[in-house]
This record gives C-alpha cells, structure tokens and sequence, in this order.
C-alpha cells in the first residue's frame, strides 16, 4: 500500500468580505496540484478558522481578505493559533492587504502575503517548497 | 509512553488535538497508526453510528446541521465525518461539506472531520473507519458519517454505519426511479428533505410503495419522513426515529449480535484482502516481469486479465 | 439588407481576396494567434462583411430609437438630449465624511447620488454587533439607524437630487430611511427619485450578501417593487445586476444571460401578486459590468436591451412600449485593475467608460485608478469624473445615437450574444428556474468555470494583462495618497449608538418589532412596517434579526 501524505490546506475568509473569486480560483488550482483543500465559506470569525484547522488538523492555511480588516481579524487567528499550540502550521495570506502592512503581517506569523495578480503557481511552488515538519 | 499511547490517552479524554492527529497518523499510514487503532479498539462500542447518504442537492449537510443542534439539545456528544471525492486526475479533493455546518464549529463537544476517499475506490475512505472509531472512542454520542452521493458506492457505508438514512429532495431531476439501485435496499430510514416543495407527498408515496415491492424478510420496516432541513421541521421527529432503530437493533438481542458478527467478518476479509493484495503485488514486483508486462498491456500485445494470469501461474510454479 | 445577389457576389470576392492578397501576406507573416475568442467563447473572425448580417432586416432587427425593438436605445433623442447621469459610487466612514464627499462629488459635477455602504450595514448588522469589529466604516458608510441616514444627507435636496443604493439584504429597511428623511424634508413621497439595488436572487452565486434564504429574500424584492409601483411611483425598485456576477468571474455573455433570468423571475414574482406587468416593469432598471474588450460590451448592451424588449413582449404580453425599455447603469470592471503600474487603470477605465456610452447607458460609474489598492482618494475620484466628462464632451461619441450599428462586426456580434442568451434561457427554463437552478449549484459552476479558465489563461500566457504577467516593470511605485479611514470611526460610531439607544422611546420600538414579526409570519407586505419601525428609531440590525427569526439563515452552497 502506498503512503500517502497529503498536504492539507485550509483556505478562510476572515471577517464579513464577501469576495470569494480569488479564494475560490487558488483552492481549485491547489487541488488540481494534488492537495486536500477545506474551504471554510464567508464570513469566518477567528475562532470558527482556527478551531477548523485544529479540528481538520491542516499543515497549511491560507486566509483571504479584500476588505481592509486584516488589521483587525489577523492578530486575533495568529494569537489564537498560539493558544492552540498550532504554530506549527504554516500561514500564509492574500487579497488586498496594503504594502505598509505587510511587514506588520509578517511580524505577527505570517510567512507570505500574495497580492492581486500572484499566479497560482506561485502559490503552489511555495506551499510545497516551506512545507512545515509536523510534530 | 510511546506516541501512539499518548494520543491513546488523549482521544479517551476527548482532547481534540489528539483526536485530528490520530485521524492523520491513521489516513497517512504512519508507523503509530497500529497500534493507535489497537489501544482504541477496545474502548469502542458506545457511540450509535450513523450513516447519511443521498444525491447532490438533496440538502444533507443543512439536515446533519439541525440534526446535530437537536443531539446537542439533548446533551448528546456528537462527531462528523465528511467524505468527498479524491480527484483521480491530480489526487487532490475539495472538501467542502463543512461549510454548512461552521457554526457547529466552535461547539466543543462537536467534531467535524472532512476526509477525501484517497485511493480507496468505494466512495468511503479507508480511514473512515478507524476515524469513526476514535471518534467513538474519545466519548462521542452520535458519529455521523456523510458521504458522497454517487450512488452505487454508497453501499459501502454499511460496513461503517448501524443505522443509514438516505436522503432524497423532490423536484431537482431525479425522481423515485432515478434513486440508485442499492439506495432502497440500505435504507434503513428514508426522508424526503425540501418537504414544503410541491412534489413532495408524491415522493414519499412513490418512495414508500417502492420499499413495499423490495421489502426484505427484516422485522424493521425502512419509514419514510418528511423534513425542511431549512426551518427545522422534522429534525425531532427524525432524531426519535433514529434512536428507534437503535433500540431496535440493541432490544432484539439475536439482531445485534448477527448484524456485529457480519459486520466483524467483513472487516476481517477486507483486511485479509488488502494485506493479501499489497504484499502479492510487492512479491510479484520483486520476481520481475511486472514492469514488461505492463509495456505488453500498453502495446495492446496482452489484456490486464490474462497478464495477471501469467504473473500468478508464475509464482504458484515458483513457489512448487 | 442586401440583396441575395450583392451577398454572392460578395462572397466570391472574399474568396477571391483570401485566395490572393491575403495569401501573399500570410506567407510573410503568419497571424499572432490560431484562435481569437472574447470571453463569450465567440471565435472572431479575421473580417467581417454584409455576409454576417445579410439576414438582418434594419426596420425590425435595429429599427430606431425609442421605438422596439430599443435595440439602438431606449429614448428617441439619446445623449443629443441628455447625457448620462455620472453617478459615482461612494462610501466610507461615518455618515458625516460621507456627506462630505458627496458634497464634493455634486460640486465638481456628478449628476446623481450612489452610496456604499459597510459590510455590516450590507449583512444587516449594528456598528455594534460583535461581527462588525473592525469592519464598521471600512468598505462603506456605517448606517445603523434613520440618525445615520439623517447625517448621510444632510443638506441634500432629496426632491433634487436622485440617488442609487447599493443594497440587497436589507433594502427594505435602507429604503424605508431614505422615505423617513424626505417626509422630514417635507418631499412628496412620489417625488423621491432613486434607486434601491434590491437583487436578491445575484446574491446567492455572484455577491454572496445573503441574509435569508431564497424564498423570503425574493419575497422581501418583491414587497419593495410592489410598494414602490403604488407608493415611490419615481422609484426604481430594483437595479436587477450582472456587474457583481461578471466581477465573480463569468464571461460577458453569462453576464448577460443570467441577469436577464433573473428579471424574468422577478417579473414572474411580481405578476404572481396580481400586479399586470404594464403597472411595474417600466420601473425595472438594470446594471451592467464595463470590461477591456470594447466590442464585445458593446454588443452585450445592445442585445441586452432588445432581448429584455423581445421577452417582455413576446413573453410576458406587455403593451405599454416604456414597459420594453431596459434602463442600465454601467459600472466600469473593478477586477480588470491592476495594483501594478496602476496609472494604467486610467487608461482601463477610460475605454470601458466609452464601450457603455456607445452602447447607450442612461448611468455610469468610472472607477478610480488606485482601487486595486484601496478606497478611491479624492484626486483619484476627480479624475475617475472627468473622464465621463471627457468622453461626454471631447470624445465625439455623443454626436449621434448608436454610432456602431450597421458595423458588420457589431451587428454580428450583437447576434450571436443574443442568440447565446435565449439559449441561456431555455436551459434554465427546463431546469425549473433561478432557485432550482441556484439549488443544483448552476449558476456557481458556470461562473466558477469561466473564472479559473480565465485566471489559467493569465498563466499560461494565452492572455496578457499588462503590468501583471506581461510588461513588468522591477520596481513599482505606489501613488502617494491612499485613502485610509480612521480607526477612530468605529468608536465614534459605537458611541452614537450608545446615545441613540438611551435617547430613543424602548417600548415604542418593542412594539413596532412586535408588528413587523406578525406581519412576517402572516407574509404581509412588509414596507409599510418597516417603515414604521425606522422612525421608531429600531436599529437596522434589530429589524433585521427580528427578520431573521422568521425567515432563518442562508449557507451557501459552494461549487470551486
């Protein structure tokens, strides 16, 4: 029997934005690359995604947001998540998140912000490249 | 302690962290997975399991929401499993069943899993099975496990589940005769879901008659209900009607035991059968031939069927 | 409109050309593609002649303007008349900064009102509900109660000045504000002119605003478009919407033909109440997405207003011409900006601005270069105003009505874009209908189909979008003023909450939501209640909840 170890990705969206297009297009794409994608739908409060990525025991997670509350909705997942002891997951981030902030983002765990116009690809090659060892 | 104990310990105290682990270490095949699966065995046998089945569109994931609210209303523990297909041509999935039911998610005493069928070709994955058990395990009431309605495959479920309702809505194209063959005779509750459509009576009347003309020789007689999973409307009912079946199943003594007898040799076969097929094919690997066999399929120069032929007359010869 | 004759001849001259002049070219230089297609899946020819359009007859295929079938316009004298209404969309803040940029807005030219609101207005939700956090005044202007709508248009003349309003979910009650401050103003309520957007049935695959399930939320469009027919007779009930289902993803024609079913179905809802189609649909407006390939929206506006005409004669037996008009506001395409070089979205905007003006919009909305990047600045907004002006004045393209028809491309092409949508049309006919269809997850798959199509198009360099995967540049600049809105509004706003709440009479407003539950459950015509229950000073999130006790909560059903 062969082993499998699938990549598990979470992909949310944080926050009451409701545009789902961009989310939508990198869950596909990172399912056609052979990956296992749970999507959360709209409207996720922060304890609703990491009690997901708890629960489905995801090695990656990717939130989207196009409505200017990162600022808000960001430190509390990412504070959450240390409260769960799930900082071995990886975190990465898209959707219209200002250049000034992104090193704010990143400070707070976020490996990798993929603005407007990021292939998919680009995506795909970084999630298989900085897949975290799970302990 | 090893691991595998440790996890052990905390599914049994309900620990949500061990529970997902396990459930990867188990769907990825990793060393703790035996004995993981071996220490939980034996706290298993508490949780009633239930399998829900039913075509696209039927409404299963808005039903198992209110269905879950009810169990929690009674004070009942619950766990989900949620099965979507693996994709064959990149063998990744898109697991969004769950999306229904995020408001369960930050009810502790709820777990919901999505699992993808992997390589597993009934529909169900493999690992469901044992995920059903540490749900079991760790303290849960009720394991709901949803799967896939593509039908044929669905019959599969029986192995995991003790009480299965198929799900049906009226008016979305597929009538009482499209309804998959296999889908009646698993039934053990059937409910017409989107009762406040218009088609609806009819549905359950052309569904009950349909039961009538396949009924088994089984004492329990497959109801039909109606619900709107929507606005809530006969969750209760079906709960009581599920908790019926497994009195059912548990008061009739000779009946349970028969239907876990059955369902312990099923288990045992399969394991046989895939433990039997892997090492074969690993064995067959080895003795070569395989890798030029598949070049003759591919050239047309031989079919599947009689190659596998060849390969074993050859190992039974070389085993003589 | 030509001759059988002409037509043969014709074509063997084009076989002739292609057998040498073009032959000649083509074995120098080959073409740059195989295929050239638009969106719509249409394959564009190299050349387009009488041919293509031999079988169009002009007096009943194009006829003339503000005469079926409106194929060049709905109004007889076009922009030689009156030119569109420049209506820029606007909202952020609090109720006063709002006021205030629309007062900036009137002063430099616009020609109507269009406010946007925040997420938790549009989810119907307080400032102070706990999922508002972080969102109130974000993405729009936080309206929670009739005091907000009081400070939005202060100083506005509502019996002057029209206004449009992006809202679905809780329409009703944003609409029955909008009433409650012009009877204050002492407008006559069949003076009050506007819009309300009101399109339910785009929110369960395209926007994703959804508050309650299918049923009550066209129940609820339904209840606005029948008072208003009695009550707001200036009132455009609803702005039934493709902008938001082209934004998800889809292509021009799925644009096109999904929201048309959806005005059939609310035609349908409205017809079912006992209303003649003759006494609302002249009130029925549209709004249309703008995108980059010129021609291709072009012909979508054109065939958009003679199928609408076709449907409400042939389908739905209207007599009355001005019940045939199908009125739109066009915005132009937010997804088409780019966050690099984003100067080039001038550029965007400005060709997508021109293809709705020759197409014959009566409304339009240019968006502003830097909104890939955040809320427009007011620099950005003033130019994103003056190139309507730009194209209204300097363009020539308002000189005469419906400049392209008879061009044998767009004539063409108008066609086809029709004959796709009846073909639309019959499919969901037979799958029972929008909810159905919107059941079985139709919609979602069509649009999330064209979209990841079109995203690997980007990727596979089958198609270039310049600055993003073509025409790079190293390093990009980021244009110096962006708007940002104070962190401050949320706690202004929650604070004006607070005193509201201890200001207002509580048992007037208990008895008001009392009513407005019985009239829910007794499936009453809602308008009136609420309309009650604003000048009561009840919060939009309280109407709201009280609505979705009735009615539930809609999940969506997710198709990638």
């Amino acid at each position: 029997m062969e082993k499998t170890r699938k990549i598990r990705v979470l992909i949310a969206k944080p926050g009451l934005d409701s545009h789902d297009r961009g989310a939508k297009v990198v869950a596909r794409a990172l399912r056609d690359a052979g990956m296992e994608v749970i999507y959360t739908g709209l409207r996720q409060t922060p304890e609703q995604i990491v009690e997901t990525a708890l629960q489905e025991d995801v090695d990656v997670i990717g939130l989207s947001i196009l409505s200017g509350a990162h600022k808000t909705q960001f430190p509390r997942i990412m504070q959450l998540l240390k409260d769960q002891e799930l900082t071995d997951v990886m975190v990465f981030a898209g959707g219209i998140i200002p250049q000034e902030d992104v090193a704010d983002m990143k400070r707070l765990g976020i490996k990798e912000i993929f603005g407007p116009g990021t292939p998919t690809k680009d995506i795909i090659r970084y999630v298989m490249k900085n897949l975290p060892k799970r302990n | 302690m090893t691991k595998a104990e440790e996890i052990a310990e905390g599914i049994f105290a309900g620990n949500r962290r061990s529970i997902a682990r396990a459930i990867t270490i188990i769907e990825n095949e990793e060393p703790e997975a035996r004995e993981i699966v071996a220490r939980v065995y034996s706290h298993v046998g508490k949780a009633h399991v239930i399998g829900l089945t039913g075509a696209g569109g039927a409404g299963k994931s808005t039903l198992i929401e209110k269905m879950v609210k009810e169990y929690r209303r009674r004070k009942m523990k619950v766990g989900i499993v949620a099965v979507d297909p693996t994709s064959p041509f990149s063998g990744g999935a898109f697991l969004g069943d769950r999306i229904r039911m995020q408001e369960l998610s930050t009810d502790s005493e709820v777990f919901i899993r999505s699992m993808a069928s992997r390589s597993h070709l009934g529909g169900i994955a493999r690992a469901t099975k044992d995920a059903v058990r540490i749900l079991d395990a760790a303290g849960k009431d009720i394991v709901i496990v949803e799967t896939v309605g593509a039908g044929q495959s669905e019959v599969e479920i029986i192995k995991v589940a003790q009480t299965i309702v198929v799900v049906h809505a009226p008016g979305l194209g597929d009538e009482i005769q499209a309804i998959k063959a296999g889908m009646m005779e698993i039934a053990d509750i059937f409910v017409v879901n989107k009762a406040d459509r218009e088609n609806a009576d009819k549905a359950v009347i052309d569904i009950q008659s349909n039961l009538q003309m396949n009924s088994k020789e089984s004492p329990w007689k497959t109801p039909v209900l109606k619900t709107t999973a929507l606005t809530g409307e006969g969750i209760p009912e079906l709960v009581e009607k599920i908790e019926e079946h497994r009195c059912f199943l548990e008061g009739d003594p000779e009946c349970r035991k028969m239907s876990m007898r059955a369902r312990a040799e099923a288990e045992l076969v399969e394991a046989i059968r895939e433990k039997v097929t892997s090492s074969l094919i690993e064995e067959l690997k080895k003795a070569g031939r395989f890798d030029e066999l598949i070049h003759e399929i591919m050239e047309r120069k031989i079919d599947p069927a009689s190659a596998a032929q060849r390969l074993l007359r050859k190992s039974v010869e070389n085993e003589t | 409109m030509f001759d059988k004759e002409r037509i043969a001849e014709i074509k063997k001259e084009k076989e002739r050309w292609e057998q040498t002049t073009l032959q000649d070219w083509t074995k120098q230089c080959n073409e740059r593609k195989e295929d050239f297609r638009n969106t719509s899946n249409v394959s564009i020819e190299r050349l387009y002649t009488p041919e293509h359009i031999s079988s169009l007859d002009y007096i009943h295929d194009i006829g003339f303007p503000g005469e079926y079938p409106f194929l060049r316009g709905v109004h007889a004298t076009m922009y030689r008349g009156r030119l569109w209404t420049m209506r820029q969309f606007s909202g952020f803040g609090t109720a006063v900064q709002t006021n205030q940029r629309f007062k900036y807005l009137l002063k430099e030219g616009e020609t109507g009102l269009s406010i946007a609101f925040d997420y938790p207005t549009i989810m119907g939700y307080d400032s102070d509900h706990p999922m508002a956090q972080g969102e109130v005044g974000i993405c729009g202007v936080a309206i929670a109660s009739l005091r907000d709508m009081e400070a939005l248009l202060d100083g506005i003349p509502l019996d002057k000045v029209t206004t449009s309003m992006t809202i679905n979910g809780p329409a009703a009650m944003l609409l029955a504000m909008y009433v409650a401050v012009g009877d204050q103003q002492g407008v006559p309520r069949g003076n009050l002119g506007g819009t309300t957007q009101n399109d339910n049935l785009k929110e369960y695959f395209a926007q994703k605003l959804c508050i309650y399930p299918p049923k009550p939320a066209v129940k609820l469009t339904t209840d606005i478009i029948e008072y208003c027919t009695k009550h707001l007779p200036r009132w455009n009930p609803i702005s039934i919407s493709g902008y938001h289902i082209r934004e998800a993803g889809s292509s021009a024609v799925q644009e096109l033909a999904f929201t048309i079913y959806d005005g059939i179905t609310y035609v349908e809802s409205t017809m079912k109440r006992g209303l003649k189609v003759d006494d609302f649909a002249q009130r029925l407006s549209f709004f249309f997405a703008s995108h980059n390939d010129f021609f291709e929206e072009v012909a979508k506006f054109r065939a958009a207003r003679r199928i609408w005409a076709r449907l409400m004669k042939e389908r739905f037996h209207a007599k009355n011409p001005r019940s045939m008009w199908m009125r739109m506001h066009v915005q132009t395409s937010g997804c088409t900006l780019t966050a690099q070089q984003p100067l080039n979205n001038v550029t965007r905007t400005t060709i997508q601005a021109l293809a709705a003006v020759v197409g014959g919009t009566q409304s339009l909305h240019t968006n502003s270069f830097d909104e890939a990047l955040a809320l427009p600045s007011e620099n950005a907004v003033r130019v994103a105003l003056r190139t309507q002006q730009i194209v209204a004045h300097e363009s020539g393209a308002t000189q005469t009505i419906d400049p392209l028809a008879g061009a044998y491309y767009i004539e063409a092409l108008t066609n086809k874009m029709e004959e796709k949508t009846f073909e639309y049309i019959r499919r969901i006919d037979e799958m029972g209908g929008a909810i159905v269809a919107i059941e079985k997850g139709f919609f979602q798959k069509e649009i999330a189909d064209s979209a990841y199509k079109y995203q690997r198009e980007i990727e596979e360099m089958k198609r270039t979008i310049v600055g993003v995967n073509d025409y790079k540049i190293e390093k990009e600049e980021t244009p110096i003023e962006l708007l940002r809105v104070d962190p401050k509004v949320e706690k202004e706003q929650l604070a004006n909450m607070h005193e509201l709440k201890q200001e207002r009479n509580k048992k007037k407003v208990e008895e008001v939501l009392g009513k407005l539950r019985r009239s829910a459950e007794k499936n009453e015509n809602l308008m009136p209640v609420i309309i009650e229950s604003v000048k009561a000073y009840a919060t939009l999130g309280e109407i709201c909840e009280e609505l979705r006790q009735v009615y539930g909560e809609y999940k969506e059903l997710i198709i990638i």
